[in-house]
């Protein structure tokens, strides 16, 4: 290499804590969210009528009132946008048609000159209802004494993965029969049986959902939409306002939070519908905090029943779970959550007979949509605690009883797919160090209690088989690099991590690459949504391969201009150089206007664009009776958790004394983000377990409000989180990195209940492990006064 | 609707703005003056992001009626740099890695500059403290609360 510049040691981008490329404009409150746009005077705001009724049908409906109110626009009902969508099941429609099925379900909207006009049409609106019985429980639900609450369910379009069973409430019904249970359990010499309750929380991002729609002359859309999903609302939205996908245009500015609600189509269709009747016209609707609560997606509830087994030696034998989702009014998402849940329901255990039912049933609570490990939090937090007491009745240590039973590479896991390669000894080993986990240690005080707990998980990306991903890399005339991709940053870092990548692949400095930014599907290449933790493995692949094409284009071009062979020439902080004839040139000019031939012969090259796309193209679907089949899924990313706390005896109130989480990565691009996560998710996962609820009575959620359902605050944390991180290269990540977004909230529950049995002997059967419920199942056992 | 005319300095600058009565602080900062990063999070006063100085004082500004700002000195995120400089709070939490989504940073940059400017040496309860009210979902508050204390070395 000749000159100072290309002999400067490139320090590589991945692996390296590189500051968020998105941080100046958050922390000077220049980032631009949904709400901070600007429409003008001609902006439209739109109000939402909701059903006050968990189950009725709608006798009539009279806008006559509203639509006369100076300022009123539009007023829109169901029978304007008859068509049923959905991401997995098409079951919901924008607004109510005939019948309502939660309180809190679109029935009409108002868009009008002001909110205050909008709100006052809206209560103009008169509806007639039929109050129906309702359904508030999922294992009634699913029984045949339970009203009907999706009559049609037989018409709904279906991927061919779920299995809805019309005639029910049951809307899917997914199942393993692997090995047999009941021959097994007879060779079982410990057998726990326990049953869990897991209430709907909520997501809770601090921004909630706000999109604007506006609709030209000529018929094409527009949305400006806080959303996870731009692709999947393009396409969704479309079908359901008959019009094509080419003609709607979503925008993505940055996202105040999402978890998996802003996935998917909820609110973001009523200003669009509204729109449509207002040509010109943009119409806003952003949500209360109240409406966030229960009007968009929750995560849905789950009774499980789970029974678990071993023999003498420790080593698990069976394992059913029988998992009843109250999964809510509409399940277009949420028959999927419960789909996830059933083809992980092993946990990653190496458990040779396993039977599972995870049933999805229609009830009339607020919509079960994504949330942050869809399923995943629900099924470890049965699992991982009958196994916890299943080590102690077996007389086992909870850590070696959790090694010999973890799954490793190699084992046929619970859907018949073959395990890759994955670190979750060295998660287990990390968690129980840090915590200390054998030792027994003394509470600080004697009115406190103390125990520890530990729990595993793991998870797979659970999405369609075949969500694809794409990116295309340019350079300007300076030689710096814009990278165009169509996957969202929620905060997570993805759009500094796939900087990181695209510096690295094309050669040049993280510093120099940019993100074309907000995302936009006019312009954006296409993502199917930003969720299910694979962005960094799915985005990551196309960004990187879009990345290595315009490496490979520019080096073509100097080779030709120089006479070389490519394979001599290099890309080392934005500079070709051959190690060959030692000569060197920087990417600036170069990446427009190509390379001049010699004695004046022309020009080489031209404008570089590299593009690339990745599809997993392996995934299959599974059999309907036995959930086999050779590849459920792309991946698992494993881990462990685990808590010291001690509890006061006076109050119930828990302690974290310490608590470490660990997960295997495969690769940590960014290493300071990927903590980041595992801390945010940790305490994400913390706050489910010992404070949220959405207390539900006769449909009605009693405490939408941040004063009722409470969130961890910054005192709530006053302890040490350890995160040591493993990596285990995956196979098909780009450097070996896997996802780990969602993860950190999965065994927390689990960890933490089992940190409670071993301070107290009691096992909560489910969250939230308030202080009264903690207290009072002390006072019952006898451990207070 | 009733208007009432307002002067008030904001981020060292003198406004003079017509507030309708019933306009919060927060409407007129977001609507009248185009100062979008102050946040939205509830309107009820119970998350943070809407957090501004107030004569020095850090109050949810949708709770304030901006008619009751006749004289008053505002600072809200977008007053923290100066000369595209970030303030020391700014740049100690970006660099501690406590900024993930950004929707609740606004806010909890302005808690923790009140913080220091009462106690320019605060434990980490302290901090904790003071940003009881900021609503942070993403981070877990550890590298927030690690970048005011860092801040407060500065």
């Amino acid at each position: 290499m000749a000159n100072a510049k290309s002999k400067e040691k490139p320090s590589s981008p991945i692996g390296a804590s590189l500051q968020r490329n998105d941080v100046y404009e958050k922390v000077t409150g220049s980032a631009i969210y949904v709400d901070d746009l600007q429409f003008g005077n001609k902006l439209l705001y739109a109000h939402v009528l909701r059903s006050p009724h968990p189950h009725a049908l709608i006798k009539s409906i009279d806008t006559s009132k509203a639509e006369k109110l100076p300022g009123v626009k539009v007023v829109v009902t169901g029978k304007d946008f008859p068509e049923r969508m959905g991401l997995y099941l098409k079951d919901k429609t924008i607004f109510a048609l005939d019948r309502v099925r939660f309180i809190g379900e679109p029935v009409a909207a108002v868009a009008a000159v002001s909110e205050e006009i909008a709100m006052k049409a809206c209560d103009l609106i008169e509806v007639e209802y039929e109050v129906l019985e309702a359904v508030f429980d999922a294992e009634y639900g699913a029984s045949e004494k339970a009203p009907l609450i999706h009559p049609q369910l037989g018409e709904y379009y279906c991927p061919n993965y779920l299995f809805p069973k019309p005639g029910t409430n049951i809307s899917n019904h997914f199942k393993i029969r692997r090995g047999n249970c009941e021959a097994a359990w007879k060779e079982c010499a410990y057998i726990v049986e326990r049953t869990f309750h897991i209430p709907h929380i909520q997501h809770v991002p601090i921004e909630t959902h706000g999109a604007i729609a506006m609709m030209d002359e000529k018929g094409k859309m527009t949305i400006w939409a806080s959303s996870q999903s731009p692709f999947a609302q393009r396409n969704i939205i479309a079908q359901a306002l008959h019009i094509t996908q080419t003609d709607l245009r979503v925008i993505a500015p940055l996202v105040g939070g999402g978890f998996g609600s802003k996935a998917g189509v909820t609110m973001e269709a009523i200003p669009a519908a509204l729109a449509t009747k207002c040509k010109g016209w943009p119409v806003k609707l952003m949500l209360t905090r109240e409406e966030e609560f229960f009007t968009n997606f929750v995560r849905q509830g789950l009774t499980t029943h789970v029974k678990v087994g071993c023999d003498k030696d420790g080593n698990i034998l069976a394992l059913k779970n029988v998992m009843y989702w109250d999964a809510g009014a509409s399940t277009e998402y949420g028959a999927n959550v419960v789909r996830a849940a059933g083809y992980s329901s092993s946990g990653p255990y190496d458990i040779p007979n396993i039977e599972t039912d995870s049933i999805c049933v229609y009830t009339n609570h607020p919509i079960g949509g994504a949330y942050r490990g869809f399923g995943m939090s629900e099924l470890h937090t049965g699992i991982d605690q009958a196994i916890d007491e299943l080590a102690e009745k077996a007389g086992f240590d909870k850590v070696t009883f959790l090694k010999k039973n973890a799954i490793s590479e190699g084992d046929i896991i619970v859907t018949g797919m073959k395990m890759h390669a994955m670190g979750i000894q060295e998660c287990i080993d990390n968690v129980a160090k840090s915590i200390e986990f054998s030792k027994k240690e003394e509470p600080t005080s004697p009115d406190r209690v103390r125990g520890k707990g530990i729990a595993i998980m793991w998870k797979a990306p659970a999405t369609s088989p075949n969500p694809g991903s794409s990116a295309w890399v340019e350079l300007a005339e300076d030689g710096k690099v814009t990278v165009g991709l169509g996957g969202q940053e929620l905060g997570q870092g993805t759009f500094t991590v796939m900087a990181q990548m695209a510096a690295a692949a094309l050669g040049v400095k993280y510093e120099d690459v940019r993100i074309a930014g907000p995302v936009d599907t006019q312009y954006s290449p296409y993502e199917w949504q930003t969720v299910a933790s694979r962005l960094t493995w799915s985005m990551g692949n196309a960004v990187r391969a879009a990345a290595a094409d315009a490496r490979r284009q520019i080096l073509d071009v100097v080779a030709e201009a120089w006479k070389e062979n490519p394979e001599d020439l290099d890309i080392v902080n934005g500079v070709v150089v051959s190690y060959k004839s030692e000569k060197e040139t920087p990417l600036a000019n170069l990446v427009i206007y190509g390379l001049p031939r010699e004695n004046n012969g022309g020009w080489i090259g031209g404008p570089i664009v590299g593009r690339g796309s990745f599809m997993p193209q392996y995934i299959t679907n599974l059999d309907l009776e036995t959930g086999q089949g050779p590849r459920a899924v792309v991946h698992y990313t494993v881990g462990c958790e685990g808590l010291d706390i001690e509890i006061d005896k006076n109050t119930g109130k828990i302690h974290v004394i310490k608590a470490a989480a660990s997960f295997d990565v495969g690769k940590a691009i960014n290493p300071e983000l990927v903590k980041g996560q595992i801390e945010g998710g940790f305490v994400q996962g913390l706050s489910s377990a010992l404070f949220e609820e959405i207390r539900l009575r006769n449909g009605v959620m009693t405490n939408p409000s941040f004063v009722d359902y409470r969130i961890a605050t910054a005192p709530d944390v006053n302890f040490p989180l350890d995160v040591p991180f493993v990596e285990v290269p995956q196979d098909d990540g780009p450097w070996g990195a896997r996802g780990v977004g969602e993860h950190p909230m999965v065994p927390t529950i689990a960890a933490l209940g089992n940190a409670i049995y071993n301070a107290t002997g009691i096992r909560l059967d489910g969250p939230p492990y308030s202080a009264e419920k903690v207290y009072l199942a002390m006072y019952d056992a006898g451990l207070t006064k | 609707m009733a208007y009432q005319r307002i002067t008030l300095t904001v981020n060292d600058l003198t406004e003079t703005v017509d507030v309708p009565h019933n306009m919060t602080l927060l409407q007129m900062l977001r609507q009248k003056l185009s100062l979008t990063g102050t946040k939205n999070g509830c309107s009820a006063g119970e998350c943070g992001a809407c957090t501004v100085l107030m004569n020095g004082e850090p109050v949810n500004s949708c709770m304030v009626l901006a008619a009751e700002c006749e004289g008053a000195t505002i600072v809200t995120v977008e007053g923290l740099a100066k000369n595209g400089k970030l303030s020391k709070v700014q740049e100690a939490v970006a660099k501690a890695g406590g900024v993930q989504c950004g929707f609740c940073t606004p806010g909890m940059m302005i808690s923790a500059t009140a913080l220091l400017e009462r106690n320019p040496n605060p434990t980490d309860e302290e901090i904790r403290q003071a940003i009881v009210g900021n609503l942070c979902r993403c981070t877990g508050y550890f590298r927030i609360v690690n970048g005011i204390k860092e801040a407060a070395k500065m």
